[in-house]
């Protein structure tokens, strides 16, 4: 069986990750419920008529996925999937406002065709004239992880030597509306916000795109060896560890392999117990990381976690601002990601230095 | 050689038909379900294949509170989700490794269009918010059946629920899973009747695919479901298998974000890639269960296609669009669950309303039921993003 490496990523986040170095400029922000991304510099990447019927989303993925394939030196794919649990809102909701405003009349399509999950990868397979496999998955917290599923046994199985893997979010205008009304986003009363230790409900929401070049190879660019992606659709909080060990046991690895775990704690007191359990118990002595205080909270944010850990093993260091306790390993070899939403969608991946 | 990936059980609910033996005898009967629509408050006088049951109905036959969050699109699913793992003999559903890949385009959008401005005035809707994602239809179908495990939700757009099929045959044929709950459910609404029309390609009564003054598809609605089993959970427990999955391919077009390239590119390497996979040629398919929308664009394309990839000598073959209309990321279950049938009948349906054959091309669809023997089945399906599935089923 092939293995799976990491090789090139780009990430368009709420902090500056394109054109800077891992993290060398952050920004923590605890007054607003909804991050704001930094936006990269289009112009380098599409052209402006191009741009101008592109929704964010559609130009964030063509970004990131650019900076992936840079960095990677790859000119051909055998696959292009991509993870978006919202999908292109921004559209969707601007053809449904028309169609709601005007009764069903005088509406354009361009919303339309262009609303459907599938049009980031789509648009990059047109921009790169790929006519390989290109799927979409649509599931909530584990859009990401369905898509890195789906990549790893390509290659695993050999259907594919290069695969070109995102997670994608953008927030639309109404749908954040919603979800400040339903409690989904943080009461704007709940200032200051923090994701770790908060005692409020909710989380701090944001978008963005997270790309990764995929390959069978290793090269000079290579961040780290895939070696495992899990999906549960519900585990108690008392199931955790045990699936967890059994994930780690089906790698050959204990806890104790475990140079550092990458959790994804939001700030929702009602769920991050899932977080705190597993950081008092299994990974008292296991150096923490989180990272949703700086990515805010969306669909496809496990994708910039990723993106934080690749960068922790291709480094060989942990940045003082993701640490959640003080621990410090002289290797960063094997790290395990873990994340979940509202007690659904859960998912480990496991990446190893190689 | 193994024959594929075995299927031991289908569940549907079209507007043909709420179970596996109303489709069939509709598709033998030549009955279409295509309607003037009734559910759904539109200014636009639509004929579509709509399900004649309200949403209040659907609710109370899987019996759930009158304060219920289910989208019209999630109650479809769980029913013909219940149905399949009814039909599988299925009682212990964790007992092996089992994973449900399901499909939607429209997702919650029914209640969303129903509630986007009401969400403003009253919270009495709210609860529906979180009914919007794609993934919410799959967690409660998972839910109905006591499924833990991998559960994920695939959509590009038309062809969504080929790729679920894809990726479950996938999954079990490499040992991941034991067994997957494969297939798609989308609901009508007032989003995608608006969406088709501004395209201009929605037909004001009866679609015509494959005929040379064909106006473009009539929407439909259903959800249909496949359990796929391993080889060893049929012999361990001496499983009925209805019929094999045995080829499968994915490409895109990268031509347009809607429209299919003139020779349909992405339609003919997603064939070859299934024939490839299954190891069959051309001419082991005995019918073609075409994607065939009624679409200008589409049926010249899907057309030009088969004639590449299977010459002068294209099978039979019929769309079933004229039944159920254009389904979304839905067709792809119902047309695999037509096709299942067809192998087990020995069946070709017929392509309805077939008048006058295209200009461009000599060939042209199946229009009277026939009956000969079928081994192998073609299905495919083609959806917005260039994306283009194909399917290979086979007798059991």
């Amino acid at each position: 069986m092939k293995k799976c490496y990491i090789n090139g990523t780009g990430c368009v986040s709420a902090q500056k990750t394109v054109d800077t170095a891992f993290l060398e400029e952050i920004v923590i922000n605890d007054t607003h419920n909804v991050l704001e991304l930094a936006l990269p510099n289009y112009k380098d990447f599409i052209s402006p008529v191009a741009a101008r019927r592109m929704a964010k989303g559609v130009k964030n993925g063509i970004v990131a996925s650019a900076k992936a394939i840079q960095e990677a030196g790859v000119q051909y794919f055998d696959a292009i999937i991509t993870g978006t649990g919202m999908g292109c809102s921004v559209d969707s909701e601007k053809f449904l406002k028309a169609l709601l405003d005007n009764n069903e009349e005088f509406l354009t399509p361009t919303s339309f065709i262009q609303s459907t999950h599938n049009t980031v990868g789509a648009q990059i397979a047109l921009g790169l004239q790929c006519k390989a496999y290109n799927f979409t998955y649509v599931n909530g917290a584990v859009s990401f992880e369905s898509a890195l599923i789906d990549a790893k046994m390509q290659l695993e199985d050999e259907d594919a030597h290069t695969v070109l893997v995102g997670g994608i979010e953008e927030s639309a205008e109404n749908t954040l509306e919603f979800l400040k009304m339903s409690g989904a986003i943080k009461a704007t009363s709940d200032v200051p916000y923090k994701v770790l230790g908060s005692d409020t409900p909710g989380v701090v929401f944001s978008e963005g795109a997270t790309f990764f070049v995929l390959a069978d190879t290793q090269q000079e660019t290579t961040y780290a060896q895939l070696t495992d992606v899990a999906i549960y659709n519900l585990l108690e909080p008392d199931e955790v560890a045990a699936k967890l060990k059994a994930f780690l046991k089906n790698n050959n690895l204990t806890v104790n392999d475990l140079d550092a775990v990458v959790l994804g704690f939001n700030g929702d007191v009602n769920y991050d117990s899932y977080y705190t359990t597993l950081a008092n118990t299994l990974f008292n002595t296991t150096p923490q990381v989180y990272y949703k205080h700086l990515s805010g909270e969306f669909n496809t944010a496990s994708a910039f976690g990723l993106w934080v850990a690749s960068n922790v093993i291709k480094l060989q260091h942990i940045p003082q601002a993701i640490k959640v306790n003080n621990l410090d390993r002289p290797q960063y070899k094997n790290i395990l990601l873990y994340n979940q939403y509202r007690g659904q969608d859960h998912s480990f991946t496991l990446i190893s230095k190689c | 050689m193994s024959k594929g990936v075995a299927i031991t059980g289908m569940g549907i609910i079209s507007a043909i038909g709420n179970t596996v033996q109303e489709n069939y005898n509709a598709l033998i009967q030549g009955k279409t379900g295509i309607t003037p629509i009734e559910n759904i408050a539109t200014v636009h006088k639509v004929t579509v294949g709509e399900i004649k049951q309200t949403n209040q109905q659907l609710a109370e036959s899987l019996g759930l509170p009158a304060d219920n969050n289910y989208s019209r699109t999630a109650m479809l699913g769980v029913i013909a989700v219940k149905q399949a793992v009814e039909d599988a003999g299925i009682t212990n559903i964790n007992e092996y490794a089992t994973g449900l890949i399901s499909a939607t385009s429209v997702g919650g959008m029914d209640m969303t269009e129903r509630f986007f401005y009401d969400y403003f005035e009253s919270d009495e809707n709210h609860r529906y918010i979180h009914a919007h994602d794609a993934g919410d239809m799959s967690q409660k179908m998972a839910e109905h059946l006591g499924l833990k495990g991998m559960v994920t939700t695939i959509s590009t757009a038309c062809s969504s629920a080929a790729n679920a099929i894809m990726l479950g045959a996938r999954l079990i044929k490499s040992g991941r899973l034991d067994r997957v709950i494969v297939g798609g459910t989308d609901a009508l609404s007032k989003f995608t009747i608006n969406g088709f029309k501004t395209l201009m390609i929605f037909s004001d009564t009866y679609n015509t695919p494959f005929d040379n003054d064909r106006k473009g598809l009539n929407l439909g609605e259903a959800a249909a479901y496949l359990v796929l089993e391993s080889d060893a959970v049929v012999k361990a427990q001496n499983k009925k298998v209805l019929a094999y999955v045995s080829g499968y391919g994915n490409a895109n077009d990268a031509f347009h974000q809607t429209a299919s390239s003139e020779n349909g590119d992405g339609a003919y390497l997603a064939m070859q890639k299934a024939f490839k996979v299954s190891g069959l040629e051309p001419a082991d398919i005995d019918y073609i269960n075409a994607h065939g929308t009624a679409t200008p664009n589409n049926d010249l394309s899907e057309g030009r296609a088969l004639i590449r990839a299977f010459g002068n000598t294209v099978p039979d073959f019929s769309s079933t669009k004229p039944f159920t209309g254009h389904t979304l990321a839905a067709a792809a279950a119902i047309e695999a669950v037509y096709s299942v049938l067809a192998l087990q009948n020995n069946i070709v349906y017929p392509n309805l309303n077939f008048k006058t054959p295209m200009e461009e091309f000599a060939i042209v669809p199946q229009t009277v039921l026939k009956e000969k023997e079928i081994n192998h089945v073609l299905s495919n399906s083609f959806g917005f993003g260039g994306n283009c599935s194909t399917l290979l089923f086979s007798k059991s």
